[in-house]
């Protein structure tokens, strides 16, 4: 069956603002079959709210509506284009929940439209839990013991059967909201009443808890003939009772036996064929009994999913666009593999290396929630190591994950205390690997490991090897005393130099001076889908310590862009698209781009963004690396976020060329007491503040400056840790704490301006001319963190005077900081006065949100003034708004039932969505005005 | 980054390329042609396939002995590879259901092998230059020395081994009472294809290599069955005059690997050595007759020649082709009912997808 020729146009259905457990890789799956559809001359129209995406770009399809993913939305997109088809599965959970609504109140049908990838029959029967079971035992496969309870009394009927543990499962929910363990039968009751509450559908699923069975999860592609290949097949070092979302997993499989992986291959093959209408990709995740090797079904997603993201990056394998593909009809067997381009798509990718990925946490932002992992996901992100063995993979994973580790440990953050040490894996949180090495490390056996984990004893013996070797290298003193071998060998499970110094108390740059001068060098390898047996062209490269270097730099001018690594509350999906958008202008601008990145579940991870990918921690030593291989002209640290931008000073003293504004002007927006100078000498208002190094003086700054304050460390993301205290007692609470979760860290102590209106700018500026990009107001007062907050792009409330004052601020700050590329500022107004709180000089979180509201590629010019082949004038930029747009803050408290829902200066929302209004009188913005007065009020 | 003693290995090519690693296995040394499996899982099925006997396999997957050893996962009682290069080379496993780690495997079983070896830059070295001879060695480093060895190895074209890993006395398998006989030819047959058969109510007889059409006539098969095996299968006119010998007797006949090899000379198409083979269980296969394609496992280092068996399309059909590169993988005889695929569709290791065509042997003896 080749190409369906009745599909001349397709709608499909984004995943809306990032939630927890539906982030960015619905963005990777949306713009992939996007560019797929196109490829083949489908017309694409696109539907999303959330603006930090790339699949929402004018670059991506051909009709984006930034709309509200609702019914009426779906109509009104309906009613002005003519849609042929609909493909809903590379939105999640989101996408194929409206498709099923959109079905069910007929409107699907009244427009002609035909659903394409999967029908509502074959979503039915994986999201309802009851359906699902039946069908599996229908079918000859196991699934675990359950109950489907629709009532209360159902329920506690249900758990008298099982008996305990059990898990409630809610149907139709994403991310495994609602559902858990329950081990106790005294929390049985509050556990169902929740689960029941949370289901569309008020309808739980009571199933016997398969605690410690082996999990693995394989990726698929089903075509309409029923070809079935398995993309990737991953194993989750975290048994069954974490969420897969929450687990660290591996990938190709590492404890499986060829006759235990082919029945898992035939069972979910079997499955996958016995779903009715589908083409496309899904995933099935198994239970494994490790001792007798007996699978159980856990569950089936018959579309793209988090994983599908991760396999693709993985393999090499674009699942989203084969994906897209097999929905307009094609087989695979029609279709090449996208990176050899000469061999066929209908085959199983095999890998040469080791893949880890690692969830990102963000606990600290949710003070008070329970940070047991368990059957909800909790993570924020995840990273992705690759490497030449496991060991080498897990740290690279540990080293990307932004939250200060050098590695598996090996850096002084480790915990010397048994019994805490056990109690945390028992009770896993989000050190569970890091308190498994400390165990190993303090003699705690490896069967009692085993035990309290039930990690499958591989795992456990491989990082045992990581202690036996830091036993050994300690016995050094300096780093010339280290045997070659043995540095290698180090150096090949994956120890940064960091590590190794600090293992033998010396400095990290004598390790590396040393490892340098006797030749230990990274190569790199490239991602194939095959293991070398065909030839590759695809520029997709990772690290190892092997011989052979396949990644040949060329002689063209190229830039480095630096990624923002994993996501996380302060820095999410936005900074991916500014990182695309940054790669498509170096290339349009006659550069050779090579990125930098460790997150699975961008688009500018995608093989065909860059000239050049790096797949590699965002870490000093591999960018270090990396650049002595490339020789860039110079680097771009503006687009991802503050990850990137906090390396600045590293390549300043290394003599990297950044492109765009100089360290020096960087570190002055950055740095508060020089900022402040620079506020003062260019008589721009600042709310009064002052330095302290210790709680007295915080004490005495206090006092001076007037409560209340508003208290933070100096280096932030985010709003980390950032209070507003109103007196002494409170000011000496937190800056104790401040003191203990980072030292060596100053405490900066701001007047905070009490019921302000809070402002931004974002501009672009060439080092002559500035462009004020957008002008945004907050509802909420200041204090509240901009992340947080609703921004009305253009100002709503504002006086003349006041615009006119930020945006005088703005040329004069731009050219004092002498900015080339991006600037975000931050003001406070009060009583008509405008005071300048923070400049950001780089690309800020609304940077992509203006974009999209005005329909200007403002992230291509900003790149192209950053490398210097334009200026302002040579673009004629023409904004075309329309009303307002509303940038409003998306949460995802459901998941943290207990936590503080307040907001304040730390941020807490996962993602966002844009709202236009056509003028004041929007019924949506007057109920979001009317909470600001409640604030302000307050 | 093997858990093992620091001894020193090293890897000769034919061609003179040296690769230095770390001992695995038996302290030794080990010729034989040089040929590499991209699979992900079932080493201990790959280590024991007659198919490979005579040859170093190079395993691309980053780990090798992770899930141990187990005595009953094997194709034949004993290692048939000549030697093993390997990334990690991993003592410790982890499976309930092992015996023995791989070292202790390959202690017993006497197999050398080396370790901590760039695999992906030996794959794509063979690649890019080919198929050729090498020799392993963790007794000594002295390369000239090691020429010489390999000097005296000889070229796997023309070679004939399929009558050294064949059983020397017949015997039986299955349940004498089954509804089916198959005689098999025994080249290097792998257990899994026997199991194959057994499933599905065969009770098979397996022959040595140069047994006589008389004497498999003797046990009065209802079908006749051309194993897999190593070796050039030019090199067998004794085989190809067994297989026209059955053609004639137009009994049903299925042949896999090299028995497709065969079957084919036995039609006169000739064989020809390919550049690097296929060794993997990815191989992307499309079944011409029904449509569907299957995921298949290939060990071959020869193809039967495309356009002699184009040119006699009124005898044969080409029933199965290789979606990579359009290479033959099933043939069919028009006026006989045999046909053969140069994949395993018994698998093991490898996926289950093409396990119908034994279905297919069994209901051609059935008719």
């Amino acid at each position: 069956m080749p190409k369906d020729t009745s599909i001349q146009s397709v709608l499909i259905i984004g995943s809306g603002p990032i939630i927890i457990g539906q982030a960015c890789e619905f963005d990777y799956s949306g713009s992939q079959a996007s560019r797929s559809l196109r490829e083949e001359g489908i017309e694409v129209t696109l539907i999303n709210s959330n603006p930090a995406t790339i699949m929402t770009d004018p670059v991506t399809a051909d009709h984006v509506y930034l709309l509200p993913l609702t019914t009426e939305s779906i109509i009104k997109v309906l009613e002005e284009r003519q849609i042929d088809a609909v493909l809903a599965t590379m939105g999640g959970q989101t996408a194929l929940n409206l498709c099923v609504e959109a079905d069910k109140l007929g409107i699907w049908e009244r427009y002609n439209v035909r659903m394409i990838g999967v029908d509502v029959q074959a979503i039915d029967l994986t999201e309802n839990r009851e359906l699902f079971r039946q069908h599996m035992v229908n079918i000859g496969l196991k699934v675990a013991p359950s109950f489907i309870a629709n009532s209360f009394l159902e329920g506690k009927e249900a758990a008298q059967k099982i008996g305990f543990p059990l898990v409630i499962r809610p149907s139709y929910t994403l991310g495994g909201t609602g559902g858990g363990f329950v081990h106790k039968e005294e929390d049985f009751d509050a556990a169902l009443r929740r689960g029941l509450s949370l289901s569309p559908t008020h309808e739980v699923l009571v199933e016997k808890a398969v605690l410690g069975w082996k999990e693995f999860e394989l990726e698929l592609l089903r075509d309409a003939a029923d070809n079935v290949v398995i993309i990737c097949t991953v194993e989750n070092l975290d048994p069954m009772g974490i969420h897969t979302g929450d687990s660290i997993t591996v990938a190709p499989s590492m404890t499986l036996s060829d006759t235990a992986y082919q029945d898992m291959r035939n069972q979910a093959i079997k499955a996958m064929r016995s779903l009715g209408n589908f083409s496309g990709g899904c995933n099935i995740q198994f239970a494994q009994n490790p001792e007798t090797e007996e699978l159980i079904v856990i569950e089936i997603n018959p579309r793209v999913s988090r994983s599908s993201a991760l396999s693709s990056k993985a393999t090499g394998y674009p699942i989203a666009k084969i994906a897209a593909k097999l929905a307009i009809g094609y087989r695979l067997d029609e279709l090449n593999n996208q990176i050899t381009k000469t061999t066929s798509a209908y085959f199983e990718p095999t890998l040469d290396y080791v893949i880890v990925k690692m969830p990102r946490w963000n606990f600290d932002k949710f003070i008070g929630s329970d940070q047991r992992l368990g059957l909800q996901m909790k993570s924020v992100g995840e990273v992705m190591g690759i490497g030449r063995n496991f060991l080498e993979a897990l740290q690279k994973a540990c080293q990307s994950l932004e939250n200060g580790r050098m590695g598996l440990g090996a850096d002084m953050k480790e915990w010397i205390r048994t019994s805490d040490i056990l109690e945390r894996l028992e009770y896993a949180s989000e050190d569970r690997i890091f308190r498994l090495k400390d165990a190993l490390r303090l003699g705690v056996p490896e069967k009692t490991i085993q035990k309290l984990t039930r990690i499958d004893p591989w795992f456990i013996k491989q990082i045992k090897r990581l202690v036996k070797m830091e036993e050994q290298l300690m016995r050094y003193n300096v780093a010339e005393d280290i045997p070659a071998d043995f540095f290698r060998e180090l150096k090949e499970v994956g120890y940064a130099d960091a590590q190794i110094a600090w293992l033998l108390r010396i400095k990290e740059e004598e390790v590396t001076r040393y490892r340098k001068k006797i030749g230990i060098r990274r190569t790199y390898k490239m991602v194939d889908t095959c293991a070398a047996e065909f030839e590759a062209r695809t520029p997709y490269f990772y690290s190892a310590f092997d011989t052979e270097n396949e990644s040949i730099p060329s002689d063209r001018r190229k830039v480095v862009v630096l990624g923002s690594g994993p996501n996380r509350i302060g820095q999410g999906i936005e900074f991916d698209y500014c990182c695309v958008h940054g790669l498509l202008a170096a290339k349009d601008a006659g550069f050779e781009s090579v990125m930098i990145n460790c997150n699975p579940e961008t688009v500018s991870t995608d093989f065909d963004i860059a000239d050049k990918l790096y797949f590699e921690p965002v870490f000093w030593e591999h960018i270090e690396e990396i650049l002595e291989l490339e020789k860039p002209e110079g680097v771009i640290v503006q687009l991802g976020g503050q990850t990137a931008l906090k390396l600045a000073e590293k390549f300043h003293e290394n003599g990297v060329k950044i492109f765009g504004t100089s360290f020096p002007n960087m570190d002055l927006a950055e740095d508060r007491g020089a900022f402040s100078d620079l506020l003062k000498e260019l008589d721009i208002p600042y709310p009064q503040y002052g330095v302290a190094n210790d709680t007295d003086q915080a004490l005495q700054v206090a006092r001076g400056i007037g409560y209340p304050v508003l208290v933070r460390p100096s280096y932030v993301l985010g709003g980390q840790n950032m209070r507003i205290v109103i007196n002494d007692d409170e000011l000496e609470r937190h800056v104790l704490n401040l003191f203990k979760h980072l030292p060596d860290n100053r405490v900066l102590i701001d007047h905070f301006l009490d019921r302000a209106k809070e402002a931004e700018i974002d501009a672009i500026c060439d080092g002559d001319e500035v462009h004020i990009m957008g002008i945004m107001e907050h509802i909420e007062p200041a204090g509240i963190h901009s992340g947080d907050s609703s921004a009305v792009l253009p100002t709503y409330s504002l006086s003349v005077e006041a615009v006119s004052t930020m945006v005088e601020y703005t040329h004069k700050l731009a050219k004092a900081l002498d900015i080339k590329g991006l600037i975000n500022i931050q003001f406070a107004i009060k009583d008509d006065k405008v005071y300048v709180i923070e400049a950001n000089p780089r690309a800020s979180r609304t940077t992509p949100f203006i974009a999209k509201a005005y329909k200007v590629p403002y992230l291509q010019i900003a790149t192209k003034i950053m490398l210097g082949t334009h200026k302002l004038k040579d673009f004629d930029i023409k904004p075309q708004p329309s009303g307002f747009a509303i940038k409003v803050p998306v949460f995802s408290f459901d998941k943290f039932p207990n936590v503080d829902k307040n907001l304040g200066p730390e941020m807490k929302s996962t993602g966002e969505a844009i709202y236009f209004i056509k003028d004041l009188s929007d019924p949506y913005f007057r109920e979001l005005d009317s909470q600001r007065y409640m604030y302000l009020t307050r | 980054m093997s858990e093992l003693p620091q001894m020193p290995a090293v890897l000769l090519l034919e061609d003179g390329t040296v690769f230095h690693g770390r001992a695995a296995g038996k302290i030794g040394t080990t010729t034989g042609e040089i040929c590499f499996n991209t699979g992900m899982t079932g080493y201990q099925e790959i280590f024991t396939d007659p198919s490979y006997y005579g040859q170093i396999l190079v395993a691309t997957n980053a780990h090798i002995g992770n899930y141990g050893t187990k005595r009953t996962e094997v194709e034949s009682h004993s290692i048939k590879i000549a030697g093993l290069i390997c990334k990690n080379f991993t003592t410790q496993y982890s499976r309930t259901k092992a015996d023995e780690s791989i070292q202790t495997y390959f202690e017993e079983e006497g197999l050398v092998a080396i370790a901590d070896v760039d695999t992906r830059a030996i794959v794509r070295h063979i690649r890019n230059k080919g198929a050729m001879n090498a020799i392993i060695s963790s007794e000594t480093q002295d390369i000239a020395e090691l020429k010489r060895r390999l000097a005296a190895v000889p070229n796997m074209e023309g070679l004939e081994l399929a009558s050294a890993v064949s059983t020397k006395e017949p015997y039986v398998y299955g349940d004498p009472h089954a509804p089916l006989r198959v005689a098999a030819l025994d080249y290097g047959i792998k257990q899994n294809i026997l199991q194959c058969l057994a499933d599905r109510g065969c009770y098979v007889k397996i022959f040595p290599a140069k047994t006589a059409l008389e004497d498999l006539r003797a046990f009065n098969p209802d079908g006749y069955f051309i194993s897999n095996g190593p070796g050039d299968p030019a090199s067998m006119n004794y085989a190809v005059a067994t297989v026209k010998a059955i053609l004639d007797e137009n009994k049903p006949l299925f042949g896999i690997c090299l028995g497709h090899q065969l079957l084919a000379l036995a039609m006169d198409v000739p064989t020809h050595k390919m550049h690097h083979g296929h060794r993997g269980i990815n191989h992307p296969v499309k079944n011409l007759v029904t449509g569907h394609s299957e995921i298949t496992s290939q060990n071959h280092g020869f193809e039967v020649d495309r356009s002699v068996i184009e040119a006699k399309a009124d005898e044969i059909e080409i029933t199965h082709v290789n979606l990579n590169d359009r290479t033959v993988e099933g043939l069919r005889l028009k006026q006989r009912k045999a046909f053969s695929v140069q994949y395993h569709p018994e698998a093991s290791p490898g996926p289950h997808d093409a396990r119908y065509l034994f279905d297919e042997f069994i209901k051609l003896m059935q008719n």
